[in-house]
């Protein structure tokens, strides 16, 4: 116990932090100083859902076939009831039906 | 919505009404939240942070993803490389919040200065979807956002003290589909943010560009190559009327 050795994990951890927030700030701040043209702001305006499925296919990918059910079901039943809380768990019990069944 | 619209000169509120509205929009993520909030509390434990540490880390970088990865690589001692390393590391997977900042910007910046920032500082996945959603729907408030972001991060900043006296006792996450709800409640909310004529080249360009790369690279760098391929495709394509 030499007392300091919180030093190196509390550097660490502000360090990471400070990464983060410029990271959080930069986006917009760039934004903010390019001229929005016709180009920017309809990529702008897809960028939001262009996200989204980037995000979730490649991790449906990984997750497998009862993944790829649970996605099947949640839409379905967003496009349905336009719940997102149902979505979820009508969502979720498939995946865990589809795990229970063995599926990968 | 034909005309060549420029930015709108209206500015955006920030209302109280509009944070409440945010902070029960992120409700149905809230399972979701607790049970990661839980697990990375949980990997600090077993890394040898204190509990002031973990609830700091959660605190102050509040960013699931980045800091379980960063806590897999957790070094013994640090040096210099070694922070670095976890810098970069923290960087790389959230730099996604790059692009989210910057598809918010044209609506934000009507906003009111100080709560921007603070919603800004608070940026993450769950409040971006829950922000992009209402105001795609046709919202302006600011509030929503903001509301969204701060709401979540002192739930995650809390459920990190329990996952680190707790954690463990999580053993098997996957039976009960915990792992799939975070991609569940994406699909959910990008139900409401598709518009076949902007969309239906730029998502399936997006998804195509992020599968290609999450085979190639590992990390996160799939989210970054898809979003900027979908969005530039909707952006080359757009109907000139």
């Amino acid at each position: 116990m030499t007392g300091t050795e919180w030093a190196g994990p509390v550097t660490a951890i502000l360090a990471m932090a400070a990464a983060t927030y410029a990271v959080r700030f930069a986006g917009y701040w760039i934004m903010s100083r390019v001229p929005l043209t016709p180009f920017l702001r309809a990529a702008l305006e897809a960028l939001p859902g262009a996200i989204i499925v980037a995000t979730v296919v490649p991790l449906a990918m990984r997750g497998g076939l009862s993944a790829w059910i649970g996605i099947a079901t949640a839409t379905l039943a967003m496009v349905a009831v336009r719940k997102d809380i149902v979505a979820l768990a009508t969502g979720m019990g498939a995946v865990m039906a589809a795990r229970a069944l063995g599926l990968p | 919505m034909h005309a060549p619209h420029t930015s709108s000169p209206r500015p955006v509120p920030c209302t109280l009404a509009g944070m409440v509205e945010g902070a029960r929009l992120s409700v149905p993520m809230l399972p979701g939240v607790l049970v990661f909030a839980a697990a990375v509390g949980a990997a600090s434990a077993e890394k040898g942070l204190t509990l002031g540490q973990a609830v700091l880390m959660s605190f102050s970088v509040y960013a699931g993803a980045s800091q379980l990865l960063a806590l897999q690589l957790w070094p013994e001692v640090f040096s210099l490389s070694a922070i670095a390393a976890l810098v970069v590391v923290t960087t790389a997977v959230n730099l996604r919040f790059l692009l989210m900042g910057a598809s918010l910007q044209p609506w934000l910046s009507r906003g009111p200065a100080g709560a921007i920032h603070l919603g800004l500082a608070g940026l993450t996945d769950a409040n971006f979807v829950i922000g992009s959603r209402y105001h795609a729907e046709g919202g302006q408030d600011a509030g929503v956002f903001v509301g969204a972001g701060l709401f979540m991060w002192i739930i995650w900043t809390l459920a990190t003290i329990p996952g680190h006296a707790l954690g463990h006792l999580l053993t098997d996450p996957k039976r009960f589909a915990i792992d799939m709800v975070m991609p569940l409640t994406f699909t959910a909310m990008s139900v409401g943010l598709f518009r076949l004529r902007r969309d239906r080249l730029a998502w399936p360009v997006a998804a195509a560009i992020a599968v290609v790369t999450a085979q190639l690279v590992s990390g996160y760098w799939f989210i970054i190559t898809g979003a900027i391929a979908g969005s530039l495709a909707a952006g080359a394509f757009r109907d000139r009327d």
